[in-house]
């Protein structure tokens, strides 16, 4: 096996140094009834060459872009990945190093995670950003955990209008806490009722997503100044970072902790997974934060550099007190996104995100002017809900095997009185040609 | 000092991003405008964000000037401490890659996913047979949030059944993730202590476990490298009492193929794919921390699981008393593909020849330097040695200075100050993949610098001299923060 060095000899020598005189040996302290009798179950071993056949026939019986036009995001979106992008995030010392612990050796790894936490800042409008979460769900979790430990109150209320799974998830991780997790309902426009905000006491936060899952960008300023009044924490959440590059950015709109997924920033969808949970605040609630921080210091000499800082929040030193009992985050995905951000830049950033919403708008009207409800009245990046005839899932389902095309992602198995609903993406990905063609063959 | 592996080479400067560029430059290929530019009401926009505008090639030098600042598995030795760091095959990398994996939409039908879902549900598979136990969910995506299944699950479990309890156990050379997890199912973590061998008695878990206590937390082998030999019979006191064992598998490079993790009376234990199987780690994740249970558990693995049915593949929620979703899709399937690839280039023999050579490695390790260091324990390891700086200490020398010392040699320094219960613990885990001149490399190199220690030790307090920086101010760091530029 080209993985393990030894040689017979090597073996031999080795095995005569501890003290042994077979590998075998080397497990004598373990019981006789703790060992395993037989092999393991597994498939024999393959040569690199049979693997990647094996491999390849398993990734071409999976349904992927460009094969297929999928005009479907819902917390997963295609974007164009500059090679510069794949290429630097695949160069080993970002791959192959473990977490920054010794920072004399890790300094790449360190500026490009404080760079990432300041681009990160900057695009949501907030003071600080950790160094990474798993992914968006679980960012949004540890978000209203936060809200928790920083209000000392025990409920909250979310947005029935945050991404479905986003909201299983977070009821998972607050099943044992005893919080009360009340959802808000939506208003006709396809945006959060804040109503009932204000007859809820003691709120401990208020949750939002924008935009939101049907696409509709929420007016956080609104909500924020609500659940001020009562000293709960406004946290808002996303699942398209690049709506920031045009809209405005949840900072500015009150909140005091803007968390979510940052896929769409140069990751590849790869099923859902990996992808980046980003995680920001207000500098006030810094050591309230859950996850690593890289600061800016300066060495013996004078020299700038960086390191993991504040980290009497986290587990290792703090252990059953930590902020979270996160360890290990999504570090790579991070750096990758930081790469996107840089290869667009401010301008790029901006114009990318007005083509998302062109593109939308263009596909928005052509659906209306071919007869179809667009559901929702509220402004939209890029996506939206569109109402289709009753019985439309045939037609759905015919795209998808015939045409190969994904027109949108059902919404009645997330919303059950939203039947025929169907929740459609645009990105800078399809040409104005797949859009005519998604709306002729809507109608056929 | 002799020639090393240590670079003295040519480093090169490099400024934060927003020091370099200039407004109106670009690294992004534009797609063409070809709809009509849409009406935007000004209301809603904002002025974007404050990033430097940067052509691709200075985005380009940028970072492959900041890589040749990291140091790496692939530059070099990495012999971290209950890391694992050991070689990431490029052939896994390559799979990842595919398209078919790296442009698949998780919402999509199953019947479209069908690649994706039998590499998921035969990793499940695959990663019972090693371990011994019953069923395994691949969702969580790090070893803590495979350790906060495992407390769900634990949670869930006793919740079943009408228990309620408020305590779990977890020894003193716990990491630290696992009293975290336990704490955020409310558990309150009771420390015990290990024996004077370094590994924990019956009689003390006896004392320890009561029916207010859920279960108990165990490394396996533990973080001081020994095997818990007396698991069995603690895992017998913890069921007779109505507790569950729940197995921290971070270690579990020392024991494939060799223990039974369902015979040593585990109920639930993660994984770490970023450890055993050879994924990467990426500078700090992505990871994956797969859960595994035994039989009567699997009933409150996290949704959706994949089920075969007429050799079809499907997501399934149809498991009522599950603890529900860990993760907004299945998981970190991207690292997933890199740990299938390995284990079907490994095989079975091939997964416990590492496991044996892991410990091979360890064991030579610790031989070769047992004279030079003090070793807390002075018995057969697993995976990993741990000895502390009390022989240096005799000439203030500290293991924080020998660790930046080994830098000057071309070395990552082993784990530092972990575990706890080992004053100035030195945590070696050189790995299987090590050959055998690179250890004997790093074991004169460790040699060496004990001599130093003795004969020149101002020299190590100032360590390292070949690195980008020199030691730096992490108090001024933490006293007055800047984490963002």
């Amino acid at each position: 096996m080209r993985y393990l060095p030894h040689t017979p000899e090597d073996l031999e020598s080795m095995l005569k140094v501890v003290g042994v005189k077979s590998l075998e040996d080397l497990f004598d302290v373990i019981p006789r009834d703790s060992r395993r009798t037989g092999n393991m179950d597994l498939p024999a071993a393959m040569s690199e060459w049979e693997l990647h056949d094996f491999m390849s026939g398993l990734a071409d019986k999976t349904a992927a872009s460009p094969a297929y036009k999928l005009f479907i995001g819902a917390g997963s979106y295609e974007h164009h990945i500059p090679a510069t992008v794949a290429h630097l995030s695949s160069r080993s010392e970002f791959v192959t190093s473990y977490t920054p612990y010794q920072p004399e050796m890790s300094q790449g790894t360190l500026q490009a995670i404080y760079e990432y936490q300041t681009l990160v800042s900057r695009l949501l409008g907030m003071e600080v950003a950790n160094a990474s979460m798993y992914d968006g769900a679980t960012a949004l979790a540890e978000a209203l955990l936060m809200a928790l430990r920083i209000t000392r109150k025990k409920r909250l209320a979310v947005s029935s209008l945050i991404h479905p799974l986003y909201r299983r998830v977070i009821r998972t991780y607050l099943g044992p806490t005893g919080a009360e997790l009340i959802e808000l309902p939506r208003s006709a426009d396809g945006t959060t009722d804040f109503t009932r905000i204000k007859e809820l006491p003691d709120l401990a936060a208020v949750a939002l997503q924008s935009p939101n899952f049907f696409g509709c960008l929420e007016n956080l300023s609104i909500a924020a100044e609500l659940i001020h009044k009562q000293n709960g924490l406004l946290i808002t959440c996303f699942t398209e970072p690049l709506a920031f590059g045009l809209f405005k950015n949840p900072g500015s709109q009150g909140a005091d902790i803007a968390c979510g997924e940052g896929q769409s920033l140069g990751i590849p969808r790869s099923f859902g997974g990996p992808g980046l949970g980003m995680f920001a605040s207000l500098m006030k609630y810094v050591r309230s934060m859950p996850g690593r921080l890289v600061g800016l210091t300066k060495d013996q000499e004078g020299k700038r550099g960086f390191v993991l800082t504040l980290s009497t929040r986290e587990q290792h030193i703090r252990r059953e007190k930590a902020t979270s009992n996160i360890c290990t985050n999504n570090s790579l995905c991070a750096l990758t996104s930081a790469m996107y951000m840089a290869s667009l830049g401010g301008s790029g950033l901006r114009g990318l995100a007005r083509l998302n919403y062109d593109k939308a708008q263009y596909l928005q009207s052509a659906l209306k002017k071919a007869g179809f409800k667009i559901t929702f009245t509220a402004p939209a990046f890029n996506e939206f809900v569109v109402q289709f005839p009753s019985g439309f899932k045939t037609v759905h389902d015919r795209l998808l095997e015939k045409k190969k095309i994904a027109a949108g992602l059902a919404l009645a198995p997330f919303y059950p009185d939203l039947p025929d609903h169907y929740l459609l993406c645009v990105t800078e990905t399809k040409s104005k040609e797949d859009l005519d063609a998604l709306v002729r063959e809507v109608q056929s | 000092m002799k020639q090393t592996i240590g670079n003295t080479g040519l480093v090169l400067q490099e400024p934060l991003l927003w020091e370099k560029g200039r407004k109106g430059r670009s690294g992004f290929s534009f797609p063409k405008q070809d709809v009509p530019s849409a009406v935007l009401s000004s209301e809603w926009t904002g002025p974007g964000p404050d990033f430097p505008d940067l052509s691709e090639l200075e985005v380009v030098r940028h970072y492959t000037r900041l890589s040749t600042w990291n140091f790496s598995v692939d530059t070099g030795m990495y012999p971290l401490g209950s890391c694992t760091m050991k070689y990431n095959p490029k052939i896994n990398e390559k799979e990842a890659g595919l398209s078919g994996f790296q442009n698949a939409h998780p919402l999509l039908p199953s019947r479209l996913n069908q690649g994706a879902l039998q590499l998921v549900y035969e990793l499940e598979q695959f990663l019972t047979a090693i371990t011994g136990l019953d069923a395994v969910s691949v969702q969580p995506t790090a070893g803590a949030h495979g350790e906060l299944a495992g407390m769900l699950l634990i949670y869930a479990y006793h919740k079943s059944i009408g228990s309620k309890r408020s305590k779990i156990i977890v020894p003193d050379t716990a990491h630290g993730t696992n009293p975290a997890s336990a704490a955020l199912c409310g558990y309150r973590p009771v420390p015990v202590k290990s024996n004077e061998q370094g590994i924990l008695s019956v009689e003390s878990i006896a004392q320890a476990m009561d029916e207010e206590t859920a279960g108990i937390m165990v490394t396996n082998p533990n973080t001081l490298g020994l095997f818990e030999e007396n698991l069995k019979q603690i895992s017998e006191i913890v069921h007779a009492k109505g507790g569950l064992v729940y197995g921290d598998g971070a270690n579990m490079n020392a024991i494939m193929g060799i223990v039974d993790i369902g015979k040593i009376g585990v109920d639930i234990m993660h994984l770490n794919l970023h450890k055993t199987f050879a994924t990467p780690h990426g500078g700090g994740g992505p990871g994956s921390g797969p859960v595994c249970v035994r039989k009567q558990l699997e009933p409150f693995l996290p949704v959706p699981r994949v089920v075969k049915k007429n050799d079809q593949y499907m997501l399934s929620e149809d498991f009522p008393q599950s603890i529900g979703k860990l993760h907004a899709f299945y998981g970190n399937f991207g690292v997933m593909i890199k740990a299938y690839s390995y284990i079907r280039s490994m095989g079975a023999a091939d997964l416990k020849k590492a496991s044996q050579l892991a410990v091979l490695n360890a064991n030579y390790v610790k031989e070769r330097l047992k004279d030079v260091f003090h070793l807390p324990y002075d018995r057969p390891c697993m995976h990993e040695c741990v000895f502390t700086d009390k022989v240096q200490q005799a000439n203030k020398i500290a293991t924080l200075d020998m660790a930046k010392r080994l830098m000057d040699y071309g070395f990552h320094p082993p784990t530092i100050y972990f575990p706890l219960v080992v004053s100035g613990a030195i945590m070696i885990e050189p790995t299987e993949t090590e050959c055998k001149e690179d250890l004997d490399h790093f074991i004169e190199a460790l040699r060496a610098i004990s001599k130093e220690a003795e004969e020149n030790p101002d020299l190590l307090r100032q360590a390292p001299f070949s690195c980008k920086v020199k030691r730096l101010d992490e108090t001024a760091a933490a006293r007055q923060p800047c984490l963002a530029g």
